[in-house]
């Protein structure tokens, strides 16, 4: 069950490249966390494209966008430069998937996490999430929408 | 379960449009004239609009991803630009159909293959007005959760089914509006 809305959102420090480390909390308008199965599949590669031709409307508002799956840094280095990716991809593998069991969105059966997405607003705090199927790409309207609203 | 995605924007006059104006199906592509998935539902689309020449209403908006697709914004602004001289769809389907060179030589070649006035395009888009159509066409693809190129949204909802032709024709048939 994915974190509600209200609730504290865990801090957590990750790997965005092989040597640095990126904490919730160095942010200090809302992030938002999207977190996505595996690098490369299909449906995550056109997930990121979408949220990276957007970033620039959620820069425009103060936030900051963060994915996240359970792949290794080097793997996200080489996806992030191949795919353009325009904001960090945070390595949840070590130990593998703590940050996804932290908001309730880890699968167990497959080792992945769930597509899901969550805005975090100024006071840390769960402000807005959606878990979408597998197999479909969310789109990025709603975490759009709940990064005006609070503003 | 997400809720489903909806178009933000409603289609009006402004927007580039074929088939007849009171069809039942409204199909409004978000597309990339770069991206080779739309590349391959050119042809697939156009089959639709024969197959449902009476009932299908077809608009397209762009959504250039400009970090996968480096010449997909000029030729985003070239299509608008040829469009401002009514000329829209001919620019469109030389687009698709010369994809693999969207060079800035080839795109003012297009041009006047159409028949348009190369002068007064590289006006318009000197002037910025194709840039900001196209900004805001990539604005409104993203309030509508588009979710990559090709986004269709089918009478003002996004279809997440596949956009090959048998799938779609077969969801457009069964519609309570379709034919």
């Amino acid at each position: 069950m994915a974190l509600e809305t209200g609730v504290v959102a865990p801090e957590f420090g990750l790997l965005a490249t092989p040597d640095q480390k990126v904490a919730l909390s160095e942010f200090d308008g809302p992030v938002v966390l999207i977190f996505y199965p595996a690098d490369w599949s299909p449906v995550c590669s056109d997930e990121l494209s979408v949220f990276s031709a957007a970033s620039r409307l959620f820069h425009a508002r103060g936030a900051q966008l963060l994915g996240i799956s359970v792949d290794g840094p080097w793997c996200h280095e080489v996806f992030k430069e191949q795919r353009k990716v325009a904001f960090p991809l945070l390595a949840d593998c070590n130990p593998k998937g703590e940050v996804a069991k932290a908001y309730g969105v880890y699968r167990e059966d497959d080792g992945t996490s769930e597509r899901a997405l969550f805005v975090i607003d100024r006071d840390g705090k769960v402000a807005w999430s959606e878990v979408s199927p597998v197999g479909v790409n969310p789109g990025a309207d709603g975490a759009l929408r709940a990064v005006e609203a609070l503003s | 379960m997400s809720e489903r995605a909806l178009l933000s924007v409603p289609v009006g006059p402004e927007d580039h449009s074929r088939g007849p104006l009171d069809a039942k199906l409204t199909v409004v592509e978000y597309g990339d004239y770069q991206c080779p998935y739309c590349g391959q539902a050119y042809p697939i689309v156009e089959k639709l609009m024969t197959t449902f020449a009476d009932s299908m209403r077809l608009l397209f908006r762009n959504l250039p991803l400009a970090d996968v697709h480096p010449h997909a914004e000029a030729a985003a602004e070239v299509a608008e630009a040829v469009g401002l001289q009514g000329k829209f769809w001919e620019i469109h389907d030389t687009l698709f159909e010369n994809q693999r060179d969207l060079s800035a030589a080839a795109l003012l070649r297009y041009v006047a293959d159409v028949g348009a006035d190369v002068k007064e395009a590289t006006k318009e888009i000197a002037d910025g007005g194709p840039r900001q159509r196209v900004e805001a066409d990539f604005e409104s693809a993203i309030r509508s959760g588009a979710n990559g190129t090709p986004t269709f949204f089918v009478n003002g909802v996004r279809y997440d089914g596949s956009w090959q032709y048998e799938p779609f024709a077969e969801y457009l048939t069964q519609l309570p509006d379709g034919s």
